[in-house]
């Protein structure tokens, strides 16, 4: 069984060789495509992934985001370019695939089984047994413990891992997906729009996650369309539009301004603030989007 | 850092811990339990002959022909998907065993064996089936059900020449095999038939799968969550394709019964009793779309059919009532499964 102790002992192994930490990344993407049939909905898209690292993939939808995920999680494979853990060129298969090379997706709607205990939902996929043959069983006290242990360890305290993980708000129910990626020892942590259903408060418990996940050595890849949400936690941006790379960028290079101008692409602004004007609309609010101004994070939500 | 992200929270705040009453309320079978414990006090009081142990082991003998089957449907349920072709299976497994073992004149414990193999084999063409062309497990289960009405009578027909499958009582193996399938054994001068206990340990190991193994996990995740469980790394194909082969399994069991208990089949039979054994699970509190349920609900809903169905008769009634009351209590032990839930969820 793949424990945290385990995937723990592997990253210090990896540190201890000395190399300078971003000589060879956990994930390296160069020039990746994808199309679905006669349908380019990746092309030329360039990224890596650094324990300890976030980075951050950012577009609005049908940019690609999911696509890019969904290779690096193994639910699709890429058609052109290289994609290579730990410096070797990979195709994965599968999800399982995925997981057994360190890869680990928290995807925003089928993150869980909304009916099923928390602790079934921690414990899925990679249940602990006990006994032999026919009576091999799953270890029910254990695995209650952990993910008691695992979630208090997150920060988060539950009244009864029985409960069906349903009942939990929305934040609660990522950071238990999160906390079940961490304890299966992912080194690299994909989150799909982890911020975008939920409220400010909320959101805000979620980028306290990802921190620690980092903390803990973690390479994360964070999704989300929202730079508000993605500035204060990112090392790297990467921006998508229409299935290209639009920019990436290091945070150093870059300021939250350049971001959201970017993300919301200076020309359609433009358009659009004109044709809202015509509607009687407030362009003006547009305009300042534009010019970098807003400070807001619900007025890049109201374009997508 | 952690530390600082725990919030010091004082542990009744946010309502402290379900009562053991609101926890047992939330069980899926808490309705049928109800159910059928109101429906037995109801029996007891209007047909004095209801409560004499070789009624009572009368009424358990026709739970347990349709709790046989309910045992596994309902695990389909659970798992997200239905069979419409399990009336017919049981069928067509026990008309496989007799036909082939009568043309061929082999020892009939090879077509029961045969049997087996082609009722796993139907299970699995379903499952299998459903995997590969992703349509709803009604549709094809539906067009499974037609097949094998036809099959069941259109082979029978060409085979033995008539409707029913000849009488097997003379050939080799028959008594042993009767011995295994249809017998019967004296509790305290009572005789109950076999078919109880084979049902009883089916519910029981089926249990034990549900909630204390990984497949069990697994049904409880493909059908509460299909995409869910496929991405954490959950063997979906498998296990749904498992589920059918364990209703092949049951309908293997009962067909074997159906068979030994006389010596011939009618190849005509079935039709309708898949819906029997649906409705035995959704008493039981097997939720439609999957995902919850148990096995000892399923098992409570075989057992309320048939204290409905013998009930009537030691009341002394018309049994032409007997489909209108099996479609009321369909509907009260739904509604009560609902209300029960909501409540305990609240709480």
């Amino acid at each position: 069984m793949n424990s945290r102790p385990v995937g723990q002992q592997e990253l210090l192994r990896n540190e201890g060789n000395g190399r300078p930490q971003d000589s060879v990344p956990l994930l390296a993407l160069e020039n990746v495509g994808k199309h679905y049939g006669n349908i380019q909905a990746l092309t030329d898209v360039s990224m890596a992934v650094d324990k300890g690292r976030v980075t951050c993939v950012l577009g609005d939808n049908g940019a690609g985001k999911s696509t890019l995920i969904k290779i690096i999680a193994g639910l699709h494979q890429h058609d052109d370019g290289s994609f290579r853990i730990l410096g070797e060129e990979r195709r994965l298969g599968s999800p399982r695939e995925a997981l057994d090379a360190g890869i680990a997706a928290v995807y925003q709607d089928l993150a869980v089984v909304p009916l099923m205990p928390i602790w079934r939902n921690f414990f899925l996929g990679s249940e602990l047994t006990t006994g032999r043959g026919p009576f091999r069983r799953m270890d029910v006290q254990r695995m209650k413990e952990i993910t008691k242990q695992e979630l208090a360890d997150m920060g988060i305290d539950l009244r009864d891992v029985e409960q069906p993980i349903g009942q939990l708000s929305g934040g609660e129910r990522q950071c238990v997906a999160i906390a079940r990626a961490v304890h299966f020892g992912a080194k690299v942590l994909i989150l799909d729009e982890p911020t975008a259903a939920l409220g400010v408060k909320q959101s805000g418990v979620v980028l306290r996650y990802i921190l620690q996940a980092r903390d803990r050595g973690l390479g994360v890849i964070f999704i989300t369309h929202n730079p508000h949400h993605a500035f204060p936690v990112g090392d790297r941006f990467l921006l998508l539009n229409r299935g290209r790379s639009i920019g990436y960028y290091d945070k150093k290079d870059v300021t939250l301004e350049d971001l959201t101008a970017q993300m919301s692409g200076g020309a359609e602004l433009a358009e659009l603030a004109h044709e809202l004007e015509q509607l009687g609309g407030h362009g003006d609010v547009v305009h300042q989007v534009q010019a970098g101004r807003a400070d807001t994070t619900t007025t890049n939500r109201q374009l997508d | 850092m952690t530390a600082t992200l725990t919030r010091p929270t004082p542990p009744d705040e946010r309502l402290g811990k379900r009562s053991p009453l609101s926890r047992l309320l939330g069980r899926p079978e808490v309705g049928a339990l109800v159910g059928a414990i109101v429906l037995f006090i109801f029996f007891a009081a209007v047909a004095p002959t209801f409560l004499q142990p070789a009624s009572f082991a009368t009424v358990l003998y026709g739970s347990s022909t349709i709790g046989i089957m309910a045992v596994g449907v309902s695990l389909l349920m659970i798992g997200g998907e239905f069979d419409l072709s399990t009336g017919v299976a049981v069928i067509s497994s026990a008309l496989t065993a007799s036909m082939f073992s009568w043309y061929f004149s082999v020892n009939l414990w090879v077509g029961v064996l045969l049997a087996l193999v082609v009722s796993l084999g139907i299970g699995f063409l379903n499952g299998w089936i459903l995997m590969k062309t992703k349509l709803p497990s009604f549709i094809v289960t539906l067009a499974t059900f037609l097949m094998l009405t036809g099959l069941n009578l259109g082979l029978t027909r060409m085979i033995g020449g008539g409707v029913s499958s000849p009488s097997i009582a003379s050939m080799d193996g028959y008594d042993s095999a009767r011995a295994v399938f249809s017998a019967s054994t004296t509790i305290g001068g009572v005789e109950v038939r076999n078919t109880v206990f084979i049902w009883i340990l089916l519910v029981v190991v089926a249990s034990w799968v549900l909630l204390r193994t990984k497949v069990g996990n697994w049904i409880f995740a493909v059908g509460g969550d299909e995409n869910a469980a496929r991405a954490v790394g959950v063997p979906v194909k498998a296990t749904k394709i498992g589920l059918f082969m364990a209703v092949g399994f049951c309908a293997w069991i009962l067909g074997m019964h159906n068979l030994f208990a006389f010596d011939a089949v009618q190849s005509g039979e079935g039709v309708g009793n898949e819906f029997l054994y649906i409705i035995a699970a959704v008493i039981g509190g097997c939720l439609l779309t999957g995902g919850y349920g148990s096995a000892v609900g399923g098992a409570i809903g075989a057992f309320i059919f048939g204290m409905a169905n013998k009930g009537i008769v030691y009341a002394q009634w018309n049994p032409d009532w007997f489909k209108f009351f099996l479609g009321l209590m369909l509907l009260l032990a739904t509604i009560v499964n609902l209300f029960v839930k909501r409540r305990a969820e609240l709480k």
